[in-house]
């Protein structure tokens, strides 16, 4: 059984339509990316899951419970953590960790106990007595990772966890998640950053404009929507007529998808090939003509490739076009209760 | 299950309801009063605000012939009641404020991710929290104007007082809880009570009789909540027997008796938590 099930959700906040009918299945254990650019509906998406906001349509299952008839029952299933961390700047990262245990409900020793070991697990031992208002970015993520693991959910849902952290934060953060997924709780993560997604996630589905546009392993995604990637080059530097003659050459080759010639890099070929075997094919191909092969090497795409294919821009080009469209102030708003 | 640590249960299921209620409420409470105790601030301005008026209020007055306020009272121990009520009530007026911060920084959304037994534990602790300060600013209050001559109620003068002014807290707390999930913000909040504060104070009988004023503003204020609670607690401090039934304030539409004025906050209490809850309940759905 999934442990989240998202039927065609649909929401809007005002004019904008932040989701246009996304779904998406989660299952259990799993570690579940959720790339997309800012704007893209990662965060209502995680809201609605966290039982903040409802949908105006769709239906929400999370460990099997219905979210929106027993919200309570899935709150003491779910960890979250949030995007913008508010904690309270007077209270000691020790005292917000009792409070939130008592708003789980947990016994004072056993609410303890857990705090003890998350002391360890996350390292907050030399500066969880201090006040919440001196914490770096890093040690506030971290507490509040801690905060959504307290009452040991079974899903735990984090909203870009490592935004803006130093290189340490991140890499405890990363480890601790890894950890948690082979301890068999299920984890969801949205990210715009590649990397994470890819060095992280089982699973992962990207995120355009409200809705889920490819979803599978990062592998699969590769596979289904990149091909691979082939470099050629005859010689180490070739001229125009040769290059132009090697492509009509390999293009009728079975699983070569598209060869373009690279003059930026003295007249390489770029192939987009299906398969494993093309490169054997190449080589035979090249042999016959008598050509020589100076480099031939076949890379997996990545992840920026597999996003340019399935939105026709590169994640980067998605996050330039939205700045500046987005309202800070009114995103806050309208989180506000 | 071999292992004992195994047999710690997860999630304290089998606690009963109100124990889970309990155990939030007093969460949330403790970390109010830890932000107090860590930024006293609110306490010590609370307490010496109405400090100031009754020193410098009292002695404004303070060669006023004799004779002139009712029942022959000084105007420092007719003053006391007023600055005992305002006292409390700008406390509960202020009710309002950490929720409304918590709204704004969005620490709100991190108590309802949380799988609390009732919503509602949010705004008892609010409750607590300022009932607790209020009355504790009251009884600065009434300490320092004894240790400075105007008098101390008997044992059922005294409680007299803190009936009179829980009932008042709960009114005024009630409203400021209602309009910090109705305003848009602190700042929207913080003009409205500043703006309620004053007026209200003046259009009572905290600084002067009814008998002082022209007839619009003593229709205004034996219509005010705040001098139906600083009558009774002018009545405690007046000495003598205390007579409930009595006549406490002479009002232009006639005359209203001790328990008549606890009746109206009574009612007054009750009536704005009706109202403030469909909000609360919009808000914390």
């Amino acid at each position: 059984m999934p442990v989240i099930e998202l039927q065609q959700i649909e929401k809007s906040y005002g004019p904008v339509q932040a989701l246009k009918g996304l779904s998406l299945t989660v299952p259990r254990g799993c570690l579940y990316g959720l790339l997309g650019p800012n704007g893209a509906g990662k965060t209502t998406t995680i809201r609605i899951l966290a039982t903040l906001l409802e949908p105006d349509a769709g239906s929400v299952k999370v460990a099997g419970l219905d979210a929106l008839r027993e919200p309570r029952a899935v709150r003491c299933e779910l960890g979250y953590v949030a995007q913008e961390v508010a904690i309270d700047k007077i209270l000691t990262g020790r005292e917000m960790l009792q409070l939130q245990g008592d708003l789980y409900h947990l016994r004072p020793a056993e609410r303890d106990a857990r705090i003890a070991d998350l002391i360890d697990r996350l390292g907050m031992e030399s500066w969880l007595d201090r006040r919440c208002g001196t914490y770096s970015g890093g040690m506030r993520r971290r507490l509040d990772l801690a905060s959504g693991l307290l009452h040991k959910p079974q899903l735990l849902v984090l909203d870009e966890p490592t935004v803006g952290l130093d290189i340490e934060s991140r890499s405890v953060i990363w480890e601790l998640l890894r950890e948690l997924r082979l301890q068999g709780t299920t984890v969801l993560l949205s990210s715009h950053y590649l990397e994470e997604v890819e060095a992280l996630a089982d699973r992962m589905a990207i995120i355009d404009d409200g809705r889920v546009i490819a979803e599978g392993t990062p592998d699969q995604l590769k596979q289904r929507l990149g091909g691979d990637r082939v470099t050629l080059r005859v010689r180490e530097f070739s001229n125009e007529v040769e290059a132009e003659q090697v492509r009509q050459l390999l293009e009728p080759v079975d699983g070569v998808r598209q060869v373009v010639v690279n003059r930026a890099q003295g007249f390489s070929l770029n192939l987009v090939v299906d398969g494993e075997q093309v490169l054997s094919r190449l080589r035979e191909q090249l042999d016959a003509a008598q050509l020589p092969v100076f480099a031939l090497a076949q890379s997996r795409p990545s992840l920026d490739d597999v996003y340019l294919q399935a939105t026709g821009r590169t994640l980067m080009d998605a996050e330039l076009a939205v700045v500046g469209q987005r309202d800070a102030k009114q995103e806050r708003k309208s989180s506000m209760r | 299950m071999t292992s004992p640590v195994a047999t710690i249960p997860t999630r304290a299921t089998e606690q009963g309801p109100l124990a889970d209620l309990a155990q939030e409420t007093l969460a949330l409470t403790r970390r109010l009063f830890l932000q107090l105790v860590r930024r006293p601030s609110t306490l010590i301005a609370g307490i010496l605000q109405p400090l100031i008026w009754l020193l410098l209020f009292g002695a404004l007055f303070s060669n006023a012939p004799e004779g002139l306020l009712p029942g022959g009272m000084g105007y420092g121990r007719f003053l006391g009641a007023g600055v005992i009520v305002f006292t409390a009530f700008s406390g509960a007026l202020n009710a309002g404020l950490p929720l409304m911060f918590d709204r704004e920084f969005g620490f709100l959304n991190r108590l309802l991710v949380a799988p609390l037994r009732s919503r509602r534990s949010i705004v008892f602790a609010s409750v607590i929290y300022i009932t607790s300060l209020s009355l504790l600013q009251s009884l600065a209050i009434i300490g320092t104007s004894a240790l400075i001559g105007y008098g101390w109620p008997s044992a059922a003068g005294l409680a007299l007082v803190m009936l009179t002014l829980l009932l008042l807290v709960f009114a005024f707390t009630a409203l400021s809880l209602g309009l910090a999930f109705a305003l848009p913000g602190h700042i929207e909040l913080i003009a409205v009570i500043f703006v309620a504060n004053l007026p209200l104070l003046f259009a009572s009988t905290a600084l002067a009789p009814l008998s002082f004023m022209p007839i619009w503003l003593s229709w205004l204020a034996s219509l005010n909540p705040l001098t139906f609670a600083i009558e009774p607690i002018r009545a405690a401090y007046a000495g003598g027997p205390l007579d409930l039934g009595g006549v406490m304030l002479e009002a232009p539409y006639g005359a209203v008796s001790g328990y008549q004025c606890l009746s109206v906050l009574f009612l007054l209490a009750v009536g704005l938590f009706l109202l403030i809850s469909p909000l609360l309940n919009r808000k914390l759905a």
